[in-house]
């Protein structure tokens, strides 16, 4: 029998109806696990001190009127960029250390009104900024499937939490990357719903044209049911989209991908790449063609344009996104901003300045609608393009400290398809070294079922759900 | 030598909508306690987003056209980024190369067309109030204000003259009140105006020109004409000590003081901003459809111009036109008494605009007390003329055989028994109506 941490949510409510356990249990279990584990991993910064108050009203709602929200008494981890009320609220920055959010953020609001219980938040690049959570004012968070490695970022927490069974949701938040690089890091399922498909209303601001939160999930499933409840059109977000949302995880449980064409992206199987990577990643490419697909090689621009384009874009929209934080009222003034943090605010501040905007930010934007244009036109074709999610897997500890452009070289495969704001997910899809690799699989803007349809076929016929053994590895 | 000021004038006008420009706050914010209508949107907390005000965003469009500007197909925001306490994001959202209106002009008295460059949307500021607290000094921060919608209005440098950016700045006024958007009242700051002066001096060398001056935030009519008066003799008497000519490099800030009457320096363009503009990534870009500007067009009342033309096509004179425009109690009474029969419109509005009738009280009544002829009332005026007909025959004959002038000589009679004080128009009708009895 399956302990309670590797339940996902219909296993979760199959047992409260069945009166296996109660929500109370749940999350004191998960309680116990973080209390066990969460020093070493340093996943949660902060945790929610009415999560078993809230518990005991759940199960009291249960037993009234059964299962009657869809999130009913799922515990979740949430990423430390969503503003929640009452709950210390960071983005694992020093300059807002201690800062208590006076409003909810739409996401967060969402899955509690969906039923969810928040347990803790959990760690990041400070402000977002990277891709290894190393960046983060409170120390890294490390892999769970070995210590000594990275979980990735920025939702590297988010990603580990799931992987380490500290939560049975995560929320996280991707820019470029933020959601698939850290799950696949860490061997779970991460999506990232189309940009404007999810409101950013309470979500501290990365780079505004492309933050995008999304669910990290143990399965595609979970990510589904999810997305389904925090997708929608927000009053509070100009750039959410006002068609209606579909019911994701009715695209799911197909038997067979007949009928879906699919593009191997030939630029995307980099020559740095390692041949055990690509071949694990040509390996999937031949499970979906088994499945019924068609899956055929396809070209498209050298990844590495969108690096320079995502780069300027980002820096610049960070430099003005945290001209706020100048001290006068939350608390701490701007040296306590990372290295990382300062950096990328320099940088933005100067491809903004005049005589520099049109040589930067203007020309990065016109490469960025050429990028769009060109999927645009790759989605007339293809119902899906897959790849690796990152080059390799988890690195090392310490490694993006040398490295100002680390995060971008290990988001190459992310950053075209976020840019161009579609939706994505990233999945295990084998291991190496015992870590484990992600595929991506990326869809049109608003393809999310597609997508997920996909990925959950592959999933169902694949063996690749795996969690690490904590008590081995800590 | 020849002294020509060169002035442009920047207006912000604070807009009437009922909440704030991105977010739900109240709009009115004047003598509100402090930071008592505040958002997470208007305070810039993290993670909050702005939603555009449609209303003001018409409202915004609705001043283009009053302006003769031509409204932009594709528009958007921008952020515009310096650092002031006040300032809560740390940007303010404003616009930059695509406003929603361009290229419009107002015409003055003279004829003269004044250039509109642009009219565009942005959001106000907080406002800091700088206090002693228990014997300490203390900057305290009011953020009621941050976020109100304001229009911005920038004029081309057509401006050559004080007198003239009055009377420019006045028809805007009356512009923006007379279509709704704003109470514009100077006093509570929804009006505030920042002329940009210089002066062309011309001798035998040729032209020159003074580094231009931006005098900051006026809130008088009276105030700008006098710091451009005075920034015209200033530049000029600095130029003949210096010599200093406008470069891409030397335009400074200034700002008024009302008291002493001058202007002082507050900015040199080495410590000018570079605001790094960028297109706001939270607001998508607008297109702005044609359906929408002709709804806008029709929601338009008549503009003061409009107004007064009419007036004077009815037989006022134009000064009188516009002193009855400038009430709109005195306005009311003309378009009552219009069509009147025994009320002469022009007349009507001479009395009222030299204050001669009590528009509140008995207007007809007084109207026509203060028009008849001396102390003679009509009876007394029919007599004396049928006394007149009755003494000349002959010419009353000459008349009726179709010698229509010879009426003339009735009228100047009549005149001349009630020694001038006959009013003449009067007079003609009453003689015409006995002579065709």
């Amino acid at each position: 029998m399956k302990q309670l941490h590797e339940l996902g949510i219909k296993e979760i409510h199959d047992g409260y109806l069945n009166k296996s356990f109660t929500c109370v249990d749940l999350v004191k279990h998960f309680q116990n696990r973080i209390d066990k584990y969460n020093q070493k991993l340093n996943i949660y910064l902060a945790l929610n001190d009415n999560a078993l108050k809230e518990a005991e009203t759940i199960d009291k709602e249960i037993s009234e009127n059964g299962i009657s929200k869809p999130l009913l008494g799922i515990p979740f981890a949430v990423k430390d960029n969503f503003l929640t009320e009452g709950i210390e609220t960071t983005a694992s920055s020093n300059i807002l250390k201690g800062f208590m959010p006076q409003y909810e953020s739409t996401v967060t609001q969402k899955i509690k009104e969906a039923g969810a219980i928040i347990l803790g938040k959990t760690n990041m690049d400070s402000f977002a900024h990277g891709s290894s959570t190393e960046t983060s004012d409170f120390g890294p968070t490390v892999n769970p499937w070995n210590i000594e490695k990275l979980p990735g970022g920025s939702s590297g927490g988010s990603a580990a939490a799931i992987s380490a069974q500290l939560a049975t949701v995560a929320l996280g938040s991707e820019t470029a990357g933020s959601i698939r690089q850290p799950s696949a890091w860490c061997g779970v399922t991460g999506f990232k719903p189309t940009y404007g498909r999810v409101s950013r209303y309470g979500v501290i601001a990365m780079a505004s044209s492309t933050d995008s939160p999304g669910p990290i999930c143990k399965s595609v499933e979970d990510c589904a049911i999810v997305t389904s409840i925090i997708a929608g059109r927000d009053n509070k977000d100009a750039t959410t989209c006002p068609s209606p949302v579909e019911k994701y995880y009715e695209s799911l449980y197909s038997p067979d991908l007949r009928g879906l064409r699919i593009g191997i992206v030939k630029e995307y199987l980099l020559p740095e790449m390692r041949d055990d990577v690509k071949n694990i990643i040509l390996a999937a490419a031949d499970k979906l063609r088994l499945l019924g697909a068609t899956v055929e090689e396809i070209s498209l621009l050298d990844p590495h344009y969108s690096i320079g384009v995502y780069t300027v874009i980002q820096r610049s929209e960070v430099s003005s996104n945290l001209a706020r934080f100048d001290s006068i009222r939350f608390g701490h003034d701007r040296n306590f901003f990372c290295e990382e943090t300062k950096r990328r605010i320099m940088l933005g501040t100067y491809t903004l300045s005049a005589g520099y905007y049109d040589a930067f930010y203007k020309k990065a934007q016109l490469v960025r609608t050429k990028i769009v244009n060109e999927f645009k036109e790759t989605f007339n074709t293809y119902d899906a393009i897959i790849g690796a999610v990152s080059p390799g897997p988890a690195q090392s500890i310490g490694v993006s400290k040398k490295q100002p452009m680390y995060g971008e070289m290990e988001d190459i495969l992310l950053e075209p398809s976020s840019i161009a704001g579609l939706t994505s997910i990233g999945l295990p899809c084998g291991y190496v070294d015992g870590l484990p690799i992600g595929l991506q699989i990326t869809g049109h803007q608003l393809k999310e079922s597609t997508v997920l349809k996909i990925a959950d076929c592959y999933q169902r016929n694949t063996n690749f759900q795996l969690f690490p053994d904590l008590e081995k590895i800590l | 030598m020849k002294i020509t000021p060169i002035i442009g004038i920047e207006v912000h006008v604070e807009l009437k909508t009922n909440s704030k420009m991105f977010c739900g706050c109240p709009a009115d914010h004047f003598g509100k306690d402090p930071n008592t209508q505040t958002c997470p949107v208007c305070l810039g907390l993290p993670g909050a987003l702005p939603v555009p005000n449609e209303k003001a965003i018409e409202y915004c469009i609705k001043i283009g056209l009053a302006l003769n500007c031509k409204i932009n197909s594709q528009s958007k925001f921008d952020r515009k980024q310096y650092f002031y306490p006040d300032l809560s994001k740390g940007y303010q959202i404003s616009q930059y190369d695509e406003p929603f209106c361009t290229d419009g002009y107002i015409v003055l008295d003279s004829g003269k067309r004044v250039g509109i460059e642009r009219v565009h949307m942005e959001e106000d500021t907080g406002k800091l109030q700088h206090l002693i607290l228990e014997g300490k000094k203390v900057s305290l921060i009011d953020y009621n204000r941050s976020g109100v919608p304001l229009v911005e209005i920038v004029s081309r440098p057509d401006i050559s003259s004080s007198i003239e950016a009055k009377e420019y700045l006045k028809k805007i006024h009356e512009i923006i009140k007379a279509i709704g958007v704003s109470s514009a009242d100077m006093e509570k700051g929804q009006m505030r105006l920042e002329p940009t002066v210089n002066v062309c001096l011309e001798d035998e060398h040729g032209s020159h020109y003074t580094p231009l001056v931006e005098i900051k935030n006026i809130n008088s009519f009276n105030f700008a004409s006098a710091a451009i008066d005075f920034e015209v003799t200033r530049q000029t008497e600095e130029f003949k000590k210096t010599g200093v000519e406008k470069s891409a490099t030397n335009k400074t800030t200034r700002g008024y003081d009302s008291i002493k009457k001058i202007t002082f320096l507050q900015r040199t363009k080495e410590e000018a901003k570079d605001y790094r503009y960028f297109p706001e990534p939270d607001i998508p870009p607008y297109i702005i459809e044609n359906e929408l500007i002709d709804k806008l067009k029709s929601e338009l009342p008549e503009l003061p111009d409009q107004v007064i033309v009419k007036l004077i096509e009815k037989g006022i004179e134009s000064k009188y036109a516009k002193i009855l425009y400038a009430n709109p109690e005195s306005l009311a009474v003309i378009n009552k008494f219009n069509g009147d029969s025994e009320i002469e419109i022009p007349k009507l509005a001479n009395l009222i605009a030299n204050k001669k009738i009590d528009i509140a009280g008995d207007v007809k009544g007084e109207y026509l007390k203060a028009t008849k002829i001396g102390n003679t009332n009509i009876d007394e005026l029919e007599g004396v003329i049928e006394k007149i007909i009755t003494d000349n025959p002959g010419i009353v004959a000459e008349y009726r055989k179709g010698k229509i002038n010879v009426a003339g000589f009735f009228i100047g009679q009549a005149m001349k028994e009630t020694k001038g004080q006959a009013d003449p128009r009067t007079l003609n009708q009453v003689v015409i109506r006995l002579l065709n009895k």
